[in-house]
């Protein structure tokens, strides 16, 4: 959702990277670019203002001078300002003593309420609880009949009637107390809240059922607007939370923020599909890193410390650069990597990719015949591909239930690809020698290559 | 690409992940393309060829190539020449706010800056329109008063939608005219099909609504309403049938009947989904087969959508060649700003305007109402 911001946020960092200290100036040339790249992503304006503000008062010149790292230390201040923006407490529902806890949902027309409603009621149950739905919106035609419909795909009953919107709450409340059930989730018809009527109708509904949560729900790709609706539904219902809805698109999501910075009250659920099981709990750093550009980088890295041994992962990155990385190593890291996630979902989570890969997919089905390719090699031909003849190849494509093509195609790339790893390979040096140039820096563990510079232009 | 390639990206990425740890989360990665800073102040990083995928790493500042001298002196010889060249920058800088600023007062441009950038117009919208303005003020052309700027600036804006036409294309020939509705979910595709079969049906045709959207529950209940507060025909097919299907139905069944419209619905989908704009690819390869004649295809814009409304009108319009934009709920508080973004870089034009949840809430688009309201 956040990754063009990533572009944005890159240039700045490389620029950042490439002073050693950081003056005022410098400060306020960064700011500037933050500034246009939250609101390129949708962020608020006023709350843009009122983010960088903060940002400058932690990042004086004074204070990074004493800094080894000023790059490193804006971008650690926008994170935890973001972060902090984003966060604060997580909402922590508590369950009425006296069952039902009801739960309202309200929010503008299309922000994807009724699913949400579903989805909600799809979690509850999966915390042990036996919700009631209540179909509250009889203005969209044929909004019952959704939310009837995806109850019953989820098992929950719903109750409505043709009547008015508060009476179906009330009864809807008493329904459910009759009934034994102890969470009630009212969903209401979308609504614009200069609406003066329909702003009236949804206090009313919420004075009858009194909802121990009231949740918002807004669409990520919302833009500046999100503030004035969020205010507005905020002073008429007072609400507890928010659930931000199609995350799963490439909205920058910056209405998160403002929505955030302006009711102050959690976001408590993203919901990341179409499908009732499309439904999370909200991580605000996560969110705030991938505003910042890192992709999902952290838990990325989450997951390889968990898989890799530093040492390992070091050795075969050599073997990588110097162009001695073979099918065999290729099929190792493969596995190891496919131990970590799906791999399509890995290159929306890597920095530097360019939109144009990182949207790329990967279809497991060719993943799976790469694989079996070479694992019908012998470890010497994984190890030599030129040794691969005709008779080799046809063997290899019978052995794998793939083709000779395909497997042309494979070796091909591949070797394709090692060249160009190896074209990196004399920056090694430069790298070691850089590394006595410059001892001010800190020296990270581990070895590290830089691609070449390709090229002026 | 490749899943080779793809796959050794990956591999190359996340071993570089695991060798070094958090390191690569706060370092800056090489580019194929580095944004530079709107003005032409100051070091850039130099744009490389795209041939080869970029390998993710530790980024040394040497080795980036900003054009700048600085960065190929001698680590002895940097910092003064780094400073010197700040200071040049910094005065450069000025100088440049300076002509900028010459002969009024900034507080105006800050207003104006603001209301477009509140009615998501963009950064570079924003920006450019206003640089253009401001250069009229420097010839002359455009007095530096507020309410003479304010009227320059409204009079640039209307003027880029100079040539367009709000009216829907019908077919010249024989067969059923057909309308795809597309867009991304909850902007308001089915209502708006509701409000244009009531218009054209008041206006004496006959019209078909083909029922495209067979994923969302209750999607036919409830285009089936608008079929008959319309006075439309509803062609259905099964829940979760190959909407191409429906389609095709509904145009077969037009064409039968001497139908003068097709209205196609379709599902909301986001059009970052590969799958699901492969679908909408077919839909609409089926909808252009005759008997029928395929004369529009509408994207449905919520007013309220940020700077997503660009990407969206950009994917949309490379699925399945999108030829103008319906702004629904524009009776709300946003402005649909996005709008200009779009106009200005993908030349659709906006059709129509929804203001609201009932049949007679569409109009035709007017670039005059709607500068004004922006500002408004």
């Amino acid at each position: 959702m956040f990754e063009t911001l990533t572009d944005r946020f890159e240039g700045i960092l490389t620029r950042l990277r490439s002073r050693g200290r950081l003056g005022d100036a410098e400060v306020n040339e960064v700011l500037r670019e933050i500034r246009v790249a939250l609101l390129e992503a949708d962020v608020n304006l006023n709350v843009v203002k009122d983010l960088i503000e903060r940002i400058r008062a932690r990042c004086s010149g004074a204070d990074l001078s004493k800094s080894l790292t000023p790059a490193q230390q804006v971008i650690k201040v926008v994170n935890e300002e973001l972060t902090a923006t984003l966060g604060g407490e997580p909402l922590k529902l508590h369950y009425a003593s006296k069952p039902p806890t009801v739960v309202l949902l309200a929010g503008l027309q299309g922000s994807g309420k009724t699913t949400a409603a579903a989805k909600l009621a799809r979690w509850f149950k999966q915390q042990g609880r036996n919700p009631l739905l209540v179909a509250a919106d009889l203005q969209r035609p044929a909004a019952v009949e959704q939310l009837r419909i995806l109850g019953q795909d989820i098992g929950v009953s719903v109750f409505s009637e043709p009547t008015d919107p508060v009476a179906v709450a009330r009864n809807g409340l008493a329904e459910a107390q009759r009934i034994g059930r102890d969470v009630l989730i009212v969903d209401t018809a979308g609504r614009l809240a200069i609406d003066e009527a329909l702003m009236a109708e949804v206090r009313a509904i919420s004075d009858a059922v009194q909802p121990h949560y009231t949740f918002f729900v807004v669409d990520a790709m919302t833009g500046q607007d999100a503030v004035q609706t969020a205010e507005a539904f905020n002073e008429t219902l007072a609400l507890d939370g928010v659930i931000l809805t199609k995350v799963d698109g490439d909205a920058r999501g910056g209405a998160a923020l403002s929505v955030k910075q302006v009711v102050g009250k959690p976001i408590a659920f993203v919901s990341t599909g179409e499908r009732p099981a499309d439904f999370e709990t909200f991580y605000p750093d996560r969110l705030a890193s991938r505003i910042l550009g890192m992709g999902d980088v952290l838990s990325l890295i989450e997951k390889a410390e968990r898989e890799y041994d530093e040492g390992v992962a070091e050795r075969a990155t050599e073997r990588l650069i110097a162009g001695h990385f073979t099918l065999e190593d290729f099929l190792e890291q493969l596995q190891q990597i496919k131990r970590m996630g799906p791999l399509t979902g890995m290159l929306g989570m890597l920095p530097g990719v360019p939109k144009e890969i990182r949207d790329a997919k990967i279809d497991d089905k060719d993943v799976g015949r790469i694989e079996a390719m070479i694992q019908s090699m012998t470890p010497g031909e994984r190890r030599d591909p030129t040794v691969l003849d005709g008779s080799r190849r046809l063997r290899i494509a019978n052995g794998s239930g793939t083709s000779t093509t395909e497997l042309n195609n494979l070796l091909r790339q591949f070797k394709e690809m090692q060249k160009m790893m190896r074209s990196f390979g004399p920056m090694g040096r430069l790298v070691s020698a850089n590394k006595s140039k410059k001892p001010n820096r800190k020296q990270p563990k581990g070895g590290r290559f830089t691609p070449s510079r390709r090229g002026t232009g | 690409m490749s899943t080779v390639e793809l796959i050794l990206i990956i591999v190359a990425a996340v071993l570089v992940v695991a060798a070094t740890g958090l390191g690569v989360a706060t370092r800056s990665h090489r580019r194929l393309r580095a944004p530079g800073p709107p003005e032409g102040v100051g070091a850039r990083t130099a744009p490389s060829p795209v041939a080869a995928p970029p390998v993710p790493g530790e980024v040394e500042p040497a080795e980036v190539a900003p054009k700048a001298p600085a960065e190929e002196a001698g680590p002895s010889e940097r910092p003064a020449l780094r400073e010197r060249l700040g200071k040049a920058r910094q005065l450069l800088g000025g100088y440049l706010d300076g002509i900028r600023g010459r002969g009024f007062d900034d507080s105006t441009f800050d207003e104006l800056e603001e209301a477009l950038l509140l009615a998501d117009a963009g950064v570079r919208t924003t920006t450019r329109v206003l640089d253009d303005l401001r250069a009229k003020v420097r010839s002359g052309e455009v007095e530096a008063q507020p309410e003479a700027l304010l009227d320059a600036l409204r009079a640039d804006l209307v003027a880029m939608f100079e040539g367009d036409r709000p009216d829907l294309a019908m077919g010249d020939s024989e067969g059923p005219t057909i309308w795809l509705f597309v867009g991304v979910n909850g902007v308001g595709k089915t209502t708006t099909i509701g409000k244009v079969a009531a218009r054209e049906t008041a206006e004496g045709r006959s019209v078909v609504l083909a029922a495209g959207d067979t994923f969302r529950a209750a999607a036919g209940e409830q285009l089936e309403t608008w079929a008959e507060r319309s006075g439309a025909s509803l062609i259905r097919g099964a829940e979760g049938a190959d909407p191409s299907s429906v389609i095709f139905d509904a145009v077969a069944h037009a064409a039968a009947r001497s139908v003068d419209l097709v209205l196609a619905d379709t599902a909301g989908r986001l059009h970052t989904k590969v799958n699901l704009m492969e679908e909408l690819r077919k839909v609409r390869r089926i909808a252009e087969r005759p008997p029928g004649r395929l004369t529009e295809v509408l994207l449905v814009l919520d007013a309220t959508t940020g700077q997503n409304g660009l990407v969206q009108a950009k994917q949309f319009t490379e699925a399945v060649g999108v030829t103008g934009i319906v702004l629904t709920k524009l009776d709300g508080t946003a402005k649909g700003g996005v709008v200009l973004a779009i106009r200005s870089e993908l030349g659709l034009p906006i059709k129509l305007v929804g203001l609201g949840e009932t049949a007679a809430d569409l109009v035709e688009f007017d670039p005059e109402e709607f500068v004004t309201a922006l500002f408004g």
